[in-house]
């Protein structure tokens, strides 16, 4: 009866392999990397530069472990550090021809060591988190009221321009709160304009409302369009985020949403809280200005002659140069909006959608009809640099404030480029609201403390498992270490980040695993001393201790969802390991010690006794045919223990295998 | 070897009267000092800036305190942290000055105080990772106190870390009590949950009473700890049930003696096992578990011992009977009916 079938050993196999499949990689440590990524907001890092390093690497004589694209950066991992100060000197002289005006990032780093055949199975280790590394932690805050309140101020002006345009005459447009709020002398006028706008303004709730003797149509944004506009701004904040902290050559930045209107930003290794202020907190500034396209300015364009007067030199992305105008037609404020899309009149053609506020767009309207067939520029402004976005024609009057980019684009490069019109500014002003920095010696120190509490915790319970129930002991004592290898493994399958409340969790999971074991022991024993065969006292002792095991792990798993829901940050990580370690201890716990007990004692018929301790049965009970050897551990029992009868040692049949 | 050599039940219930009051004392010197005293929370609770510094030599806090005095932030705590060469000063939140300024602004101060100046340092670890990070030098070169930790964390933060931890509490408290009448009966689920609350007050209490610092990571332990000690209670009420069905005979203070003395070398080897774990923790843990671990020490203690004499014995008042838990059918009878008892 105690018996697995085949499968379930196959299980039980399967699980001990995964598991040490996926924890392997966090052993292996780290070694040292050169990372590069874009330096600046218009040039994008992709795979194409890896045979560039490649190649500059094996020119300087270097020969990396493997180079390769990850995230936006592109990572070479070397041999030693020595090794690594080399190739990040010949890679920044390789890329970076003016080392005043860098294009690219070259940071130095670190990589796990892990080998290649387990990254390819997506073995990766475990990220560790600031706690354990050093570095600073922002959490952010949007504030989203700026948000919608810019909203409506956009849609004030667009109002007051779509007003002019139908010809309906309106007494005052004003911004109230998030509500844009319009005054009409008649009522039969506000009824035309609340028909008008209703069509026009979908997102909008409009009411109207008698004032006195005038009326007033208040609008206000329904709240499927206020959220949508909310996700937006913080969307937008996310991504002109990790545009700015790339500059930093942070290692494994984070950036994160959390909750609906904060912002984790993580950098590993920075310290420097001023610094990685000043880049966050900087702002790029947007600018379209008309390209100058006069013979003298052709003339500069070939290196011939001078850049004309109250006219500037700037590059493409493409590296072409262009000349441009100082005057500035339009700032960054003025676009409310730019998205990737389709072309309206070529189907299938990339495009970029651009929005501009009232503003902008009576603006952009005057001079578009002005320069029919010219180009225009769109330039971005970072530390004081500019450089040209994009730089197209315009074909004809553009009115309405609604602008669209298309020709010679692929869909990536809108993208690309709408992200990038979108990163000139923030959606809505953040605030830091939390920060927190930890030094690299203290990271160490954390990791060692937080390893040696699990070490000598589990070792301390090994000891005492193994004396008390012998082999049964040393069962249980396999199982939580099959737990704790299940633990991790699952830890770094979901890429968690790993934190000293987490080692903490992972010591009191394993403390709180221990439970299951101690009862299923206990249940066998009390099964023996109640008479029952060894094979029947395994077999009903893992049956009844299992109800037991299952409802107080459901307590425990209560306080761990609890934990999760409500929890943040640091108590989540907590949780995390808590809520996955009953997951595991389940499973180890009863069935993997189950499978070991049955694959030592299952195929022994006539089993005589069972290596759990002595257990010991109460003076006149029924003594069943068990060898009578003396237990060493007999006598360590407590000395006159109040309930032990005289003649204990001889009447004590103990069981021993 | 064999700890627990109990050959008749102990008569547990007999005594339930004393250890109930001994519950209530302790109960109420908790709510006491809870009330007189309050907890010391940390700033992840309250808001305000922390700041761990290690110096090279033994720290001079009269001297630290007095630097950061100065500053005028009002009631400003300096201890030591860990060891005597690591100095921890909390500061509260201050309306005339950016919360983010605060860190900087001290460690300059506490710079200046040992005659060096702050300047960014930048340089590579032996591993090879780029650091680069605000460090402190007089003019000979020495640097005699390095920035271990900041945090700040703003109000805001701190009220809604509050809110959300009484959130916690609750959803446990009500998870765990409907599960548990679910699973045996309402007498029950009320009993493990007075039980265990008592626990949960018990620390709050010892953490009032020495004014230990109540943070983020002790609420976690707390939390833990209701669903960890509830586990207790139910391995007991599952031994009632089964002793209402087998001993027949026996009358509910027995019963409960007898599942309490069947279980209590399980209830002692797994704590005490739970508790080699936290043990360790205490002991090579450092500073940051440490009142993790404490929280987690008294948790377990009294964790035995409410479910073990609390529980149990709150269930006995609440009139626990062989019906409520045996669907045997018959009619319903009042266990305290003494005449009742001889048609079961």
């Amino acid at each position: 009866m105690n018996r697995y079938p085949w499968w379930k050993y196959t299980i039980l196999a399967l699980a001990l392999l995964i598991g040490l499949l996926y924890t392997l990689p966090n052993l292996y440590g780290e070694a040292p990397a050169v990372q590069v990524s874009s330096g600046k907001a218009t040039l994008k890092v992709d795979a194409s530069l890896v045979p560039r390093i490649e190649k500059t690497l094996a020119a300087a004589g270097l020969q990396p472990d493997f180079v390769q694209f990850e995230a936006g950066s592109v990572k070479a991992r070397l041999r030693s550090t020595d090794e690594q100060i080399k190739a990040k000197d010949a890679i920044a002289k390789a890329l970076n021809p003016d080392p005043a005006d860098p294009s690219y990032i070259v940071a130095l780093n670190l990589l796990s060591r892990s080998p290649h055949w387990l990254t390819a199975l997506h073995a990766l280790p475990m990220y560790l988190g600031l706690d354990l590394r050093g570095g600073v932690h922002f959490l952010m805050q949007v504030d989203m009221k700026a948000a919608l309140t810019k909203k409506a101020e956009s849609t004030a002006g667009d109002l007051r321009t779509l007003l002019r345009d139908k010809n309906i005459r309106h007494t005052g447009i004003a911004r109230d709160g998030d509500l844009v709020v319009v005054r009409f002398r008649e009522q039969a006028v506000l009824a035309q304009a609340q028909k008008l706008l209703a069509e026009v303004m979908p997102d909008m709730d409009w009411t109207a409302t008698p004032d006195g003797a005038e009326f007033r149509l208040t609008g206000g944004l329904k709240p499927v369009a206020a959220r949508a506009v909310q996700d937006g701004a913080i969307k937008q904040n996310i991504t002109t985020l990790h545009n700015r902290v790339n500059e930093l050559g942070v290692a494994e930045p984070v950036i994160q949403q959390q909750g609906s209107d904060r912002v984790v930003v993580q950098l590993p290794g920075v310290q420097d809280t001023a610094k990685a202020k000043d880049i966050i907190g900087r702002t790029a500034t947007l600018e379209v200005r008309l390209a100058n396209t006069s013979a003298e300015a052709m003339e500069a364009l070939r290196g011939s002659g001078p850049v004309p007067f109250g006219s500037e030199k700037y590059l493409e992305r493409d590296g072409s140069p262009i000349i441009v105008f100082r005057q500035v037609i339009l700032t960054g404020e003025n676009l409310t909006d730019a998205q990737p899309g389709f072309a309206g009149d070529t189907p299938g053609e990339a495009a970029v959608h651009l929005t501009l506020d009232a503003k902008g767009a009576r603006i952009f309207r005057d001079v578009t009809r002005e320069n029919i067939n010219k180009r225009m520029a769109i330039l971005l402004f970072e530390k004081g640099k500019g450089e040209v976005v994009t730089a197209p024609v315009i074909r004809s009057e553009i009115g309405g404030g609604r602008v669209q980019i298309s020709g010679r684009m692929s869909t990536a490069e809108a993208a690309d480029t709408a992200l990038l019109l979108r990163a000139g500014s923030l959606a809505a002003p953040m605030e830091i609201i939390e920060e927190r920095t930890i030094g690299p010696t203290l990271g160490a120190d954390n990791i060692a403390k937080g390893f040696a509490s699990v070490g000598y915790g589990f070792a301390a319970i090994a000891v005492f498992m193994c004396g008390y129930y012998l082999l049964f002991g040393v069962f249980s004592t396999l199982a939580l270490a099959l737990n704790l290898l299940l633990l991790i493994a699952m830890l770094s399958m979901l890429q968690a980040t790993l934190t000293l409340p987490g080692i903490a969790a992972i010591a009191l999971t394993l403390g709180m695993a221990i439970d299951s074991n101690v009862l299923i022991n206990e249940r066998v024993r009390e099964e023996l001393r109640g008479g029952a065969s060894p094979q029947a006292a395994i077999n009903t002792g893992y049956e009844r201790a299992f109800a037991t095991i299952l409802d107080s792990n459901i307590t425990t798993l209560i306080a761990g969802l609890a934990l999760l829901a409500f929890g943040s940050g640091f108590v989540r990580g907590f949780a995390v390991v808590h809520c996955l370690g009953i997951m595991t201890s389940m499973f180890s716990s009863v069935m993997f010690s189950r499978g070991l007990v049955n694959l030592w004692y299952g195929g022994q018929k006539r089993l005589k006794s069972v290596s759990i301790g002595q257990v010991w049965r109460p003076a006149g009970s029924p003594a069943v045919g068990l060898d009578l050897s003396a237990d060493l551990a007999a006598g360590l029992a407590p000395d006159g223990a109040a309930a032990r009868p005289p003649q204990a040692p001889a009447a004590t049949p103990s069981t021993k295998r | 070897m064999e700890f627990f050599r109990i050959s008749r039940d102990i008569p547990f219930m007999r005594h339930a009267l004393i250890f109930n009051i001994f519950s209530f004392v302790t109960f109420a010197l908790a709510v006491f000092f809870l009330l007189t005293r309050g907890l010391h929370l940390s700033i992840e609770f309250t808001g305000g800036t922390v700041l761990e510094v290690e110096y090279t030599q033994t720290a001079n806090l009269e001297k630290t305190r007095a630097a950061v005095d100065k500053l005028g932030f009002g009631e400003v705590q300096v201890q030591n942290f860990g060891s005597s060469h690591d100095v921890l000063v909390r500061l509260p939140v201050r309306a005339n000055i950016k919360q983010a300024d605060v860190a900087p602004l001290v460690f300059g101060t506490l710079c200046a105080a040992e005659g060096g100046t702050v300047a960014i340092k930048a340089y590579t670890s032996p591993q090879g990772e780029q650091v680069s990070r605000p460090s402190c030098s007089t003019p000979a070169g020495v640097e005699p106190l390095k920035l271990s930790r900041t945090e700040f964390v703003g109000p805001a933060v701190g009220d809604e870390l509050a809110s959300d931890g009484a959130k916690a509490l609750a959803f446990v408290v009500l998870g765990i009590m409907a599960y548990l009448a679910i699973r045996f009966e309402w007498k029950f689920s009320v009993a493990a949950i007075i039980a265990n609350l008592h626990d949960v007050i018990i620390i709050l209490g010892f953490f009032a009473f020495f004014q230990w610092e109540f943070s983020l990571a002790v609420l976690a332990a707390v939390l833990a700890v209701l669903g960890y000690s509830v586990n207790e209670s139910v391995v007991i009420f599952d031994r009632i049930r089964e002793g209402f069905r087998k001993f027949r005979k026996l009358d509910t203070p027995q019963v409960i003696d007898h599942a309490i003395t069947s279980t209590i070398s399980r209830t002692v080897i797994t704590h005490g096992s739970t508790q080699m774990m936290v043990l360790s923790m205490l002991l090579f843990g450092g500073p940051t578990l440490h009142y993790f671990a404490v929280a987690l020490t008294i948790g377990i203690l009294f964790g035995i011992y409410s479910s073990v004499f609390v529980a149990a014995a709150i269930a006995m008042w609440l009139g626990v009977k062989r019906e409520d838990l045996v669907k045997a059918g018959g009619k319903e009878q009042d266990p305290n009916d003494p005449n009742a008892g001889a048609v079961v």
